[in-house]
Formats: C-alpha cells, sequence, structure tokens
C-alpha cells in the first residue's frame, strides 16, 4: 500500500509539471474536438493526431498527450451519441439508446453532465487499478518465455474476435488477414524484404496510421455521403446543464455498477471496452425496477454505460503497460508511439524507467479531471461544431486525414497508401466485416511470428512446446474454450441478443 | 442449393484469394524448417488459414441458418470523388505547393456531397487554407512546400 502511494507520488510530479499538464490537457481539447465530429471514433481521431506528438523531446510528454487525446476523443464521441444519434464507435452504441431519447425530450444538458461525472469517477476508480495491479503483472511477464508470449497472443486474438459483433469466421479471417498484412516489409531475421514488390517505402511496412485512416476515416466518410440522410441535432435545447438530484441520485449505483463491470472487463484481452458498455446496460435494465424506461431516455442508461466505457478503455492500459501487448488498436497506436520515441513497451518499462510509467498513470487521471473542467463549460462550443453541416466537416476530416498522412514520414507515398486502404475499409463495410479485428492483428503479426520463432527454435521444431509448459497450455486452453463456446448453440444466441441492442 | 448472404459468399471469396494470393507470393522467400523458421514459414502458414477460413465462410453462405442478406449497391460516385480528391492532393503537394494541393482537395471531394454549395465551399476552403498555414506550416513546421516550388525558387 506504501509503495503505491509512493509510486503515484512519483507519477504525480511527473505528470503535474506545468509543462506535462499543459500537453495533457492540449491532448483533451483536440481529442474532444476532432471526436465530436460525427463519424469519427477515438481510432481515426488518434491516427489524425499521432504525427503531432513524434516531435516531442520528452517521450512521457507525448504519452501523456496521446492519452489525454484519446480520453477526450472518447467524451466527444459520446457528446455526438447524445446530440445527434451518431455513434463515433461501437463502445458509444449504447449511449445513443437513451442519451438521444433524453435529448430529445431537453434533457440533453443532464445526459452531457453526467455521462462527464459517470466518465471521471470511473477514470478515478480505473487509475488505482491500474496503479495497484500493473507491479505485480508485471512481475507475472517476467516469467514469460516465447511460448508463453505466442500463446497470450493467441488467447488474445481470439478474445479479440468472440467480442466483436457479427461473425465469428469473418471476425477470425479479418485477424488473420491482418497478421498477414503485418508480414509486409522487412523479416527482422533474414532481412528479405517481403511482399515489397520492390517498393523502397514498403520495406519498412506499411504505417499503421496508414490502415486506420483509410479503413475507418475515408471508409467512414464515403459510407456517410452515400446515405444522404437528414441528421437532427438538437442545439437549441439543451436544455440546463446540471442534472437534478434525483437524477443524479440515480445515476450513482449505476456509475459504480458500470465502473466494476468495465475495469473487469477491460482488462480482457481483445479490448473489452465494447462489450462492458453493453454489458452494462443490459445490467442496468435488467436490475431496475423500471426496465420499461430504458431506450426512452432512462438516465441510469447513460451513467452506467458510460462510467463501464470509460473504465474500460483506462484499464485496457494494464496489458500493453505490463506485458507490453497491445489489446486493443487504440493500444496498438500508444505502442506505435512509445516505439517512436525508442520504448520498447513490456514489463521492463516499469523498472526501467518508473517516471514515464507512473507519470502516464498518473496522468490519466488528471486527463480525466481536466475532461470534466474542460467539458462542461464548453460543451457549447462542441454543439455549435455539431451544427456545422457535414457537407463542409467532411472535406475539413480528409484535409487532416492527408497532412496526418503525409507528416508520418514526409513523403507522399503514405497518402497514396490511404487509398487502396480506403477502398478495402469500404469493401469491408459493404460485406460486413468488422474492420477492428484486421488492425489488431496487423499489430501483432510480426510480434507473434517473432515469438514463434524463438519458441520453436529453443525447442528444435518441437510443436508440442506450446502444450508442454503449463502457463502456454492453460492460455491455449482458454482461447479453445472462447471458440467452442461462441459456437455453441445457446451461447450463440445469447451473443447475438447482447449486441442487437444496437438494432432496436 | 441457394446462395443465403451474398455478402458472406463474396466475403469468402476475398478472403481466400488473398490467402491464395499471400500463399503464392510467399513461395519465392525460404521456407525452412519448424526449428529455423524462413521467412516464407508463417506467412504460408497464416496464407493458408485464411483460404481455409474463406472457404468456410463461402459455404456458410448457402447454409440454412445463415440470414437473408442482399448486396449493397456501390457509391461509385462518392467513392471515386473522394479518393481522386486524395490521389490529387499528393500528387500536386511536392510541386505545387500545400496551399494549391488543399484547395484542389477541398474543391474536388465537396463535389461528393449531393449537398454541394459552391458558395459554402468557397468560404470553407479560405478558412481551411488560413488554418492549414498557421498549424501545419508555421506552428509544426511541417516539411513540405507551401507554394509552387517553381515560384520559391
Amino acid at each position: 500500500m506504501e509503495q503505491l502511494f509512493s509510486n503515484l507520488a512519483l507519477g504525480l510530479a511527473t505528470a503535474a509539471t506545468p509543462d506535462n499538464i499543459f500537453f495533457c490537457f492540449v491532448g483533451v481539447l483536440l481529442g474532444t474536438l476532432i471526436g465530436v465530429l460525427p463519424g469519427i471514433g477515438p481510432l481515426a481521431t488518434i491516427a489524425m493526431l499521432l504525427p503531432a506528438t513524434y516531435k516531442m523531446a520528452d517521450p512521457t510528454t507525448a504519452l501523456i498527450m496521446l492519452a489525454g487525446i484519446y480520453y477526450g476523443a472518447q467524451y466527444g464521441g459520446s457528446t455526438t451519441a447524445i446530440l445527434v444519434n451518431l455513434p463515433g464507435e461501437i463502445s458509444s452504441v449504447v449511449t445513443t439508446l437513451d442519451g438521444y431519447q433524453m435529448a430529445r425530450k431537453g434533457r440533453a444538458g443532464p445526459a452531457l453532465a453526467i455521462a462527464a461525472f459517470g466518465s471521471f469517477f470511473a477514470g478515478t476508480v480505473a487509475t488505482f487499478l491500474i496503479a495497484a495491479f500493473a507491479p505485480p503483472l508485471s512481475e507475472l511477464a517476467f516469467k514469460f518465455g516465447p511460448a508463453e508470449y505466442f500463446a497470450l497472443m493467441v488467447l488474445g486474438l481470439v478474445a479479440a474476435v468472440v467480442l466483436a459483433h457479427g461473425s465469428i469466421l469473418k471476425a477470425l479471417a479479418m485477424v488473420v488477414f491482418g497478421l498477414l498484412l503485418g508480414m509486409i516489409g522487412t523479416d527482422v531475421n533474414s532481412g528479405v524484404a517481403r511482399f515489397s514488390f520492390d517498393i523502397p517505402e514498403l520495406t519498412d511496412g506499411i504505417e499503421l496510421a496508414v490502415i486506420a485512416m483509410g479503413m475507418f476515416g475515408f471508409g467512414e466518410i464515403i459510407a456517410n455521403l452515400e446515405q444522404r440522410e437528414h441528421r437532427e441535432v438538437f442545439t437549441s435545447n439543451v436544455g440546463r446543464l446540471m442534472p437534478s438530484w434525483s437524477e443524479f441520485k440515480q445515476s450513482v449505483m449505476p456509475s459504480i455498477r458500470g465502473t466494476a463491470l468495465g475495469s473487469l472487463l477491460g482488462v480482457l484481452p481483445g479490448g473489452g471496452a465494447v462489450l462492458s458498455s453493453f454489458a452494462s446496460y443490459a445490467l442496468e435494465k435488467k436490475v431496475s425496477k423500471t426496465p420499461e424506461r430504458f431506450g426512452h431516455g432512462a438516465i441510469e442508461g447513460v451513467a452506467g454505460p458510460e462510467s463501464a466505457n470509460n473504465a474500460g478503455a483506462q484499464t485496457s492500459f494494464i496489458p500493453m503497460l505490463t506485458l507490453g501487448i497491445p489489446t486493443t488498436p487504440v493500444m496498438a497506436l500508444m505502442v506505435a508511439a512509445m516505439m517512436i520515441h525508442n520504448i520498447q513497451p513490456g514489463p521492463q518499462v516499469m523498472t526501467s524507467n518508473p517516471p514515464l510509467f507512473w507519470g502516464l498513470i498518473t496522468s490519466m487521471w488528471i486527463g480525466n479531471l481536466l475532461l470534466v473542467v474542460l467539458n462542461l463549460p464548453l460543451i457549447g462550443l462542441w454543439i455549435k461544431l455539431l451544427t456545422v453541416p457535414y457537407r463542409i466537416l467532411y472535406p475539413a476530416i480528409l484535409l487532416f486525414c492527408v497532412v496526418g498522412a503525409y507528416s508520418l514520414n514526409n513523403n507522399v507515398f503514405d497518402v497514396y497508401m490511404t487509398i487502396p486502404f480506403a477502398i478495402l475499409g469500404y469493401v469491408f463495410k459493404k460485406l460486413d466485416c468488422e474492420p477492428a479485428p484486421l488492425l489488431l492483428g496487423f499489430v501483432l503479426g510480426k510480434l507473434m511470428e517473432e515469438y514463434l520463432r524463438r519458441a520453436m527454435t529453443i525447442s528444435r521444431g518441437d510443436w508440442s512446446v506450446f502444450v508442454t509448459r503449463p502457463l502456454s497450455l492453460t492460455m491455449l486452453l482458454m482461447a479453445l474454450a472462447l471458440l467452442v463456446l461462441v459456437f455453441l448453440p445457446a451461447i450463440a444466441k445469447k451473443r447475438e441478443e447482447a449486441f442487437s441492442e444496437e438494432e432496436s | 442449393m441457394r446462395v443465403r448472404n451474398h455478402r458472406d459468399l463474396w466475403a469468402g471469396v476475398m478472403f481466400f484469394v488473398f490467402g491464395v494470393l499471400f500463399m503464392v507470393l510467399s513461395q519465392q522467400y525460404k521456407m525452412g524448417t519448424a526449428g529455423r523458421m524462413g521467412p516464407a514459414y508463417f506467412p504460408t502458414m497464416l496464407g493458408a488459414l485464411l483460404a481455409i477460413l474463406g472457404l468456410a465462410i463461402f459455404i456458410g453462405a448457402y447454409a440454412k441458418v445463415n440470414r437473408e442478406m442482399k448486396l449493397e449497391s456501390v457509391g461509385w460516385r462518392e467513392l471515386s470523388l473522394v479518393l481522386f480528391s486524395v490521389a490529387l492532393f499528393a500528387l500536386l503537394l511536392p510541386l505545387m505547393g500545400m496551399v494549391i494541393a488543399l484547395v484542389v482537395l477541398i474543391g474536388v471531394s465537396s463535389l461528393a456531397s449531393h449537398e454541394f454549395s459552391l458558395k459554402d465551399t468557397a468560404g470553407s476552403t479560405v478558412v481551411l487554407i488560413a488554418l492549414s498555414y498557421l498549424v501545419f506550416a508555421k506552428g509544426l513546421e511541417l516539411q513540405f512546400p507551401v507554394w509552387p516550388t517553381f515560384l520559391t525558387h
């Protein structure tokens, strides 16, 4: 316990320098600003703003700013979900259900405020959880050999597939496709440039941000343009901002339950943040004495999922920080940012660079605080932004994407590369293929190959190494069990129900 | 046998083709052995897995339990205009500089909207260019020409 507080104190000393607070603030502001734009989720936002942090001298500052962008983008997404009924990403789909209904009844203000308070509460709890659980997990990670790492990644990817919505087979195929795309570029062992077609820029592999922008940014824009629908934005009648005392009381328990659920599911490999908001909504509906209010503007339906979502988003940092393995596409971008600053994510970061590690963790809390301080007074501004018609917004989004893509390597090649990925993303959308698992596979591709090779070299080509080591066997069995479970008819039906909230 | 889910059918075909493609392309590299894996080993494995998954999805499209799904129409106009504007930006940036490349990007991509309005686009172009100049050229000092290179040199 004492250790915990001394660690947090070190973190606070790092994160609370004027510089770091300033950049955390800038990150939260920029993140919210772009996250509020309809159809842009945290992933595309971070991909767009990632290059801005490359130039920073201090990696701690860069990561703190990125984390700020992440929370900001997520909160911005909730704002859009509540006011325009347009979720920026899957995890805010649930917020549209009751948040938008509240907005239609002139209670957009309280909905936005409760979302902010719930997120702040969840963020505070999750920060302590990370601080408490990261050190023991890092210890465990030092016991991992290559076989365990490989098995862990298999488990993570399988979990990502199970937690994604839609067809499991397609999600699996997307993961494998992503792994294959990750193979493009120079093979570290042999120095051979694989699948590069003698294009020099391809020997370094494809930039993750390019794939994210193409698939999530451009693909989304094209799909939005096609729909030609007119959107209702609740701007004139947001109502008073502060929730009433009874609304506040109604939200306390859902927030606490949502935080518990989100913290737990967020640690799961595969990014439980999405699942946690769905699960929290289902839970609130179940425990409510008046479940018929849900879907018609029940404040519990905003408070619970928003807290769960934020708690999950935050605890998903745990596997990345302790094991060095990103479990969500957003974490993958964080890993990419760390590597740019010559930090290899993994259990050693905590011991070799404690200020960075603890500074990042404490900055999460500061970021959440700034989010509340910033957003409540600025809600009016975000609403103004939402009244800008889409025909003016999307060229601006395109602009930020292409300039962002260019600045990755100061090369127009990356701009050209967004085009095939936009087409691919568009095709995926038309064929109901969820792109998030692909991105995760892409990030893990080279790492997985590396660990597989090492494990097999040590075992001299004996595949049984993965099942004779107990830790590795356990993880592979868990992955298998997950796969078997989702294919069981009864569970498959339940799973469909859990995700079908968004269609109803 | 009747196709129930056309989206699954084509997704299956796509995954199968990509899987086979990666397998074939891998064969130009060394395979190695399980104990000493060459650069072709892992991609070949993955390619085979992807092709098998593609086949399974393809077959699943005929399954009785599958949902009825038709293919959606393709918005060629939106797709081509947006991507064309991006390509033009990449083409123009090194030669004509940021300002002209952005004007073209915004102008061409704006045409993709069914609510296109010349007045709005002109207005937002001016604002966006001014903002880009301040943020990208002055603030972040990104490495690209701002004006056409033949004018500045």
